[in-house]
């Protein structure tokens, strides 16, 4: 009783609790679900898709746990900044109005650093919204939720752009020779760096003391608006990266389908991990366990058989009852209930 | 007489987790008089009011109100409000974006035959209550148009059109002009003719004696005394506010033998900020203890503040050892060797999820930047340190700070502090709400502290703590400093200072 | 005492009907010869965007609590595939499908208000997951490209095609000599009628006095004895009804149900209201502002539309900008108040 009571405490219980029911939910449906093959070299099987797909949900988780940490509020943009970057990167590699192309105009890498380094700039802007002027973050974040697919469809002159060029499908795909799909190196990437930075800086706990209390932060010699300015500038970098993964899976530039819905898995990914939306305490490895969910339920939704658009149907449904769990008034109503049936099980007692 | 009592409460108690905010208070309004309810920070007048207008609800003791049989227990401030018990309080409960007449209408708009709001009415009725009570507005511009005080004075008409009989203001003027306040008097002295009972909280002792016909003092949840205007100078109320039964314990300010540095460690010419502190000059040498004393809202908070650059200093210098401090935030205050100790623990100290640890090494990690993560060992050491050396009481160093009592949360900021051993260190009531145990150890702390060539800025609502401990005392009132007693500090010289004026 | 300062809100509104006088004006002297001038060209604003009224008075109820409703893009696709496909491919009536739209706004926003008025949650991410819930809902009807014709619904098809005609002095002649009459078209008629209706409300009604009311100051709000929760939630269901009024409107001018429909809708239907002067902090705004705004947004789309060379999107990003410009001349406005202070 005492372990399983300890046990749900943790913070990484309820992510994973997720993440297990759903994986039990598929292998009922489908005992062959963990089977992982080979095939032309490389490896197939439901839970290799699963991570495969989930690395741009865990990328944006990453940054967008910060900026919920910091702010207390949440960048709804990410999702039209992947666009935005994988357009701006394709222009780059592919020049203005052409169509496909499988010869690059500046070297491949230079290009999707590009497309990296113009997230960090709408990250940039969204901070100084956020950060300097005050803004509510999710009202700030919308100007560039409708402006960045707006100008990346402009970038892409209002159609797709295909870049067939073999080495840039690597990144979305697979690196000939190695049997494991690239995207989930990037995702380790992205996660290991920072995980590296959490651990080997202060950052965590400056984020963490900025969100939970930003006054008591600055006089302690804490930069609060620098700190959750910086927040957002490393979650434009992680849309940035997502954008170039997600343009290279499918090696073109789709700016009206790249990253979209994926703030809401940003977002959804942050609250399942059991981070508070309300800011302050993170736990970074919650929220990437949460973006694994959800890409397992998306897998799983697909499996039967709904399609894309009517995925989010469900998912909105699951961050109403998280984030109704986590109102303040619920638990208020829980505690207050609970304390009435330990009253109960006294009086029993006592009688 | 009797049927003159508007209100009566009594034994009134209320407790907290962890401090008795009320212990047998009580208090009587009359019929026709404005009533002073005194008493300093944590003193329980703000919770004796929450609990007459049903903000709290108390835990024993009796309300009585004239006309209503039987004890009175409100359980929402609306509830009071129906039986004529309204609150003005400094944050003004109107909304500034609606007009004059509708915040004195909103909920009981006056209607035309289809139900719609009418507005000629409202505004005629507005403007006559407005003329009634002698306040020239325009009654149809939004409130954000008027000063404070004229904003406090809609509060009350509107408060007064609900028939209210016990009128609460608290802390009106702490941000009015002497022209405002003198309009806000003169329509107190017309309410309190037409019978309205009020109870009058301010910090400012010229205002008691300006208008109040009685006063009631409270200190630490306790009911000290109800005297007449007449019969209490303003020395003695100081003195019945701030207490002065001396506690036994000896006196523990080491004798005599202080060897007084000659080294400046900071100085300040000419420091302010607009709206908060006029300009002060100020000096502190190493290993002293200067108290900053006055009443609350005399600006002693903000003096400090503008020292340590919590609030930005507008005009003149600040040198630090020596050399000119241009603080622009308080990281460059706390790099040139300055910590601070706020007076609101919780909204400016605690970090309040975070660890013991975690607060307590805050200052240290932020003074050494973000990319020098003190090692967890290092960390670790740090905070066994010092709950050891504070005798902070915590279940583990990995503690949540705000499960802790306010004195060891205090005890906590105190050592995040201590870890960037500062060479200026500023205690802003360090010592507020904790018991009577912990406070004495915070003054042997201060005194040690000194001793080991700290300089300390000591700030406290009870004077006999600042005269056990502080060689030297900075006077502020009315957000100036007035003077700077030295040598021969007694209760009576300091309170004097405080209470100014020809003292009575 | 009496002071007549100039207060930042009616500068704020001031500076909208000028920037609209002037993009009107830019557009008659540019594009004369595309007919730009012409009264028509005005109505026909008034037309295409007459379910972004409707929005855009529902979002500004909204507003001025404080909060905000982004489901509203999603909702009006959700109506709109809803009537298609009934009506469409169905072929069920349009008198009670009209009715069942309505239903849905209304219950659509009960349940957005209810989380954000007594649960607290945040408005923002409520009607985020409304948001995602209507536009995935929209998907589950269908994921085809629907459409209403002529012979699928005829009373609807009739409702879409009439022409209100206006005094024919207001038109023009053309170079043929003949006179073309303005029209409007029943949309116009229902939106203009939302905004004097909402206006009355919000001028004249104690829930609308109680919107700004709870919008200026929540706690005074509930200390003057206001139910602040109730008010909300009813400025949520406004919304979301006047959202479904819009969705029809909207469906009559498109005659069409898609997935990808009305996207961005939302941020055109804030843009709207912020550009008209209603405050992001709650508290202040009006319809008329709103309308204006709506017309500067249709006139930039309208802009774009005469260039004829500009891509769509360029429509997006100028209202984008527009209320990037608008947040942060609020932002500034209100960071002076604090100082003055």
């Amino acid at each position: 009783m005492s372990i399983l009571k300890k046990a749900t405490k943790k913070t990484l219980f309820l992510p994973l609790m997720c993440l297990v029911l759903v994986l039990l939910l598929n292998i009922i449906k489908d005992p062959g679900f963990f089977s992982i093959a080979i095939n032309n070299g490389v490896l197939y099987g439901r839970l290799i898709d699963i991570l495969n797909r989930g690395s741009e949900i865990a990328i944006l988780a990453v940054g967008q746990t910060l900026v919920v940490a910091a702010s207390a509020g949440t960048d709804i943009s990410v999702g039209s900044v992947m666009s935005l970057s994988a357009c701006f990167c394709s222009v780059l590699l592919a020049g203005y109005g052409v169509n496909s192309t499988d010869t690059f105009r500046i070297p491949m890498l230079a290009g999707m650093l590009s497309g990296v380094f113009i997230g960090g700039v709408c990250g940039t802007v969204n901070g100084a919204l956020v950060s300097k002027l005050k803004i509510q973050p999710m009202i700030a974040t919308l100007i560039l939720f409708t402006a960045a697919r707006a100008i990346g469809l402009l970038l892409c002159n209002n159609q797709i752009t295909y870049l067939r060029y073999e080495p840039y499908k690597y990144l979305g795909n697979f690196i000939p020779g190695c049997p494991v799909p690239t995207p989930i190196f990037v995702a380790a990437a992205v996660i290991a760096a920072a995980f590296l930075v959490l651990r080997k800086t202060s950052l965590g706990l400056y984020i963490q003391s900025v969100g939970i209390n930003s006054r008591a932060a600055r006089l302690l010699g804490i930069n609060s608006a620098r700190i959750c300015f910086l927040c957002y500038v490393i979650c434009g970098l992680c849309a940035g990266t997502a954008g170039i993964v997600a343009s290279s899976r499918i090696y073109s530039a789709d700016s009206n389908n790249i990253g979209l819905y994926y703030e809401l898995d940003a977002i959804l990914a942050v609250a399942l991990g059991g981070n508070s939306l309300g800011g302050g305490k993170f736990n970074m490895a919650a929220s990437i366990v949460g973006a694994y969910t959800i890409q397992a339920i998306n897998t799983t939704l697909l499996a039967l058989g709904i399609s894309t658009d009517q995925a989010p149907v469900v998912k909105a449904v699951i961050v109403v009852f998280i984030v109704a769990i986590q109102s303040p008034v619920f638990r208020k109503w829980a505690s207050s209930l609970a304390e009435k049936d330990a009253r109960a099980i006294k009086e029993a007692a006592g009688a | 007489m009797e049927d003159q009592i508007l209100l009566t409460m009594r034994n009134i108690c209320k407790a907290f987790p962890g401090v008795k905010a009320l212990d047998n208070a009580e208090i009587t309004l009359r019929k026709g008089e404005i009533h002073a309810l005194m008493g300093e920070n944590g003193a329980g007048k703000s919770t004796l009011i929450k609990v007459l207008t049903g903000v709290h609800q108390f835990d024993s003791g009796e309300i009585r109100l004239q006309g209503i049989d039987g004890p009175v227990i409100n359980r929402s401030t609306l509830e009071a409000q129906k039986i004529g018990i309204a609150t003005v309080y400094q944050e003004i409960n109107l909304c500034p974006n609606l007009s004059v007449a509708e915040n004195l209408f909103i909920g009981r708009e006056p209607k035309t035959r289809f139900g719609l709001v009418d507005w000629r009415t409202m505004n005629k009725k507005a403007k006559k209550i407005m003329d009634d009570l002698g306040i020239d507005v325009d009654v149809t511009l939004t409130l954000e148009n008027y000063s404070l005080a004229v904003q406090q004075m809609i509060a009350i008409a509107r408060a007064v059109d609900m028939d209210c009989r016990i009128l609460i203001l608290d802390e009106p003027t702490s941000s009015l002009d002497d022209g405002e306040v003198a309009k806000l008097f003169k329509l107190m002295l017309r309410l309190k003719e037409e019978g309205v009972g009020i109870i009058f909280i301010t910090h400012f002792l010229e205002q008691v004696y300006m208008v109040c016909d009685r006063i009631t003092v409270l200190r630490n949840g306790r009911f000290v005394g109800e005297y007449g205007v007449a019969e209490l100078p303003r020395v003695k109320l100081v003195a019945a506010m701030l207490g002065k039964d001396f506690d036994d314990l000896a006196s523990i300010k080491p004798e005599g033998g202080e060897t007084k540095s000659s080294e400046v460690v900071v100085e300040a010419k000419g420091l302010s900020h607009k709206g908060k502190i006029k300009p002060f000059d100020f000096m502190i040498r190493k290993g002293e203890v200067v108290g900053v004393t006055g009443l609350l809202g005399s600006g002693r908070s903000e003096m400090v503040r503008c020292i340590y650059g919590a609030d930005r200093a507008q005009t003149g210098t600040l040198k630090m050892k020596g050399r000119e401090l241009k603080a622009k935030a308080p990281i460059d205050s706390i790099k040139a060797g300055m910590g601070f100790l706020p007076d609101d623990r919780k909204a400016e100290g605690l970090i309040g999820e975070l660890s013991v640890r975690e607060n307590i090494i805050l200052a240290m990690q932020a003074r050494e930047g973000v990319f020098k993560t003190l090692p967890s060992a290092k960390q670790n050491e740090l905070a066994d340190k010092f709950i050891e050396m504070l005798q902070i009481k915590t279940a583990s160093r990995e503690t949540p700070v705000n499960q802790l009592s306010g004195g060891n949360q205090q005890k906590v900021i105190l050592a995040r502090w201590l870890c960037t051993h500062p060479d200026f260190l500023i205690l802003d009531e360090p010592t507020r709400g904790i018991d009577v145990g912990t406070k004495t150890e915070f003054q042997k702390l201060i005194l040690k502290f000194a001793s080991e060539g700290m300089s300390v800025v000591f700030i406290s609502s009870e004077i006999e703590e600042m005269l056990r401990t502080c060689s030297r005392m900075c006077v502020m009132r009315d957000g100036t400093k007035v003077d700077e007693i030295e040598g021969e500090m007694t209760q009576h010289s300091v309170m004097a200072a405080i209470a100014g004026g020809e003292a009575r | 005492m009496k002071k007549t300062r100039v207060n930042s809100n009616s500068v704020l509104l001031l500076i909208t009907i000028g920037l609209f006088a002037a993009m009107y004006a830019a557009g008659c002297v540019i594009y004369a010869d595309k007919g730009f001038g012409h009264f028509q060209t005005f109505l026909n604003v008034l037309i295409t965007n007459a379910g972004l009224i409707c929005v855009a008075c529902g979002m500004t109820c909204v507003m001025l609590t404080g909060g905000i409703d982004i489901s509203v893009g999603s909702l009006i696709a959700m109506d709109c595939m809803l009537l298609a496909y009934s009506m469409g491919v169905k072929g069920y009536p349009c008198v009670p499908m009209l009715a069942f739209v309505l239903v849905i706004g209304i219950v659509f926003g009960f349940v957005q208000g209810f989380l954000v008025a007594y649960l607290e949650i945040q408005p923002f991410i409520v009607t985020m997951a409304g948001m995602f819930f209507a536009r995935g809902m929209t998907a589950v009807i269908s994921t085809a490209q629907l459409s209403i014709t002529q012979k699928s619904n005829p009373q609807y098809y009739g409702w879409a095609n009439a022409k209100i005609e206006l005094p024919a002095f207001l038109g023009y002649t053309n170079n043929k000599g003949a006179v073309i009459v303005p029209f409007i078209r029943p949309t116009v008629v229902i939106a203009l009628a939302v905004v004097a209706i909402i206006f009355v409300v919000l001028r004249y009604t104690k829930f609308g006095r109680s919107l700004y009311a709870v919008g200026g100051s929540e706690s005074s709000a509930k200390m003057m004895g206001l139910d602040v929760r109730r008010t909300k939630l009813k400025a949520y269901v406004l919304s979301s009804f006047l959202c479904s009024i819009g969705g029809i409107c909207y469906s009559l001018n498109t005659m069409a149900g898609a997935v990808q429909q009305a996207k961005g809708f939302e941020m055109e239907a804030i843009a709207s209201s912020v550009i008209g002067g209603t405050l992001l902090t709650g508290g202040v705004g009006n319809v008329i502002g709103s309308l204006f705004g709506v017309l500067i947004n249709g006139t930039i789309n309208t802009l774009v539309i005469s260039n004829g060379k500009l891509l769509s999107s360029w429509a997006n990003i100028a209202t984008a900008a527009l209320l990037c410009f608008f947040i942060i001349l609020q932002s500034v406005f209100a960071l002076i108040k604090e100082r003055k202070k």
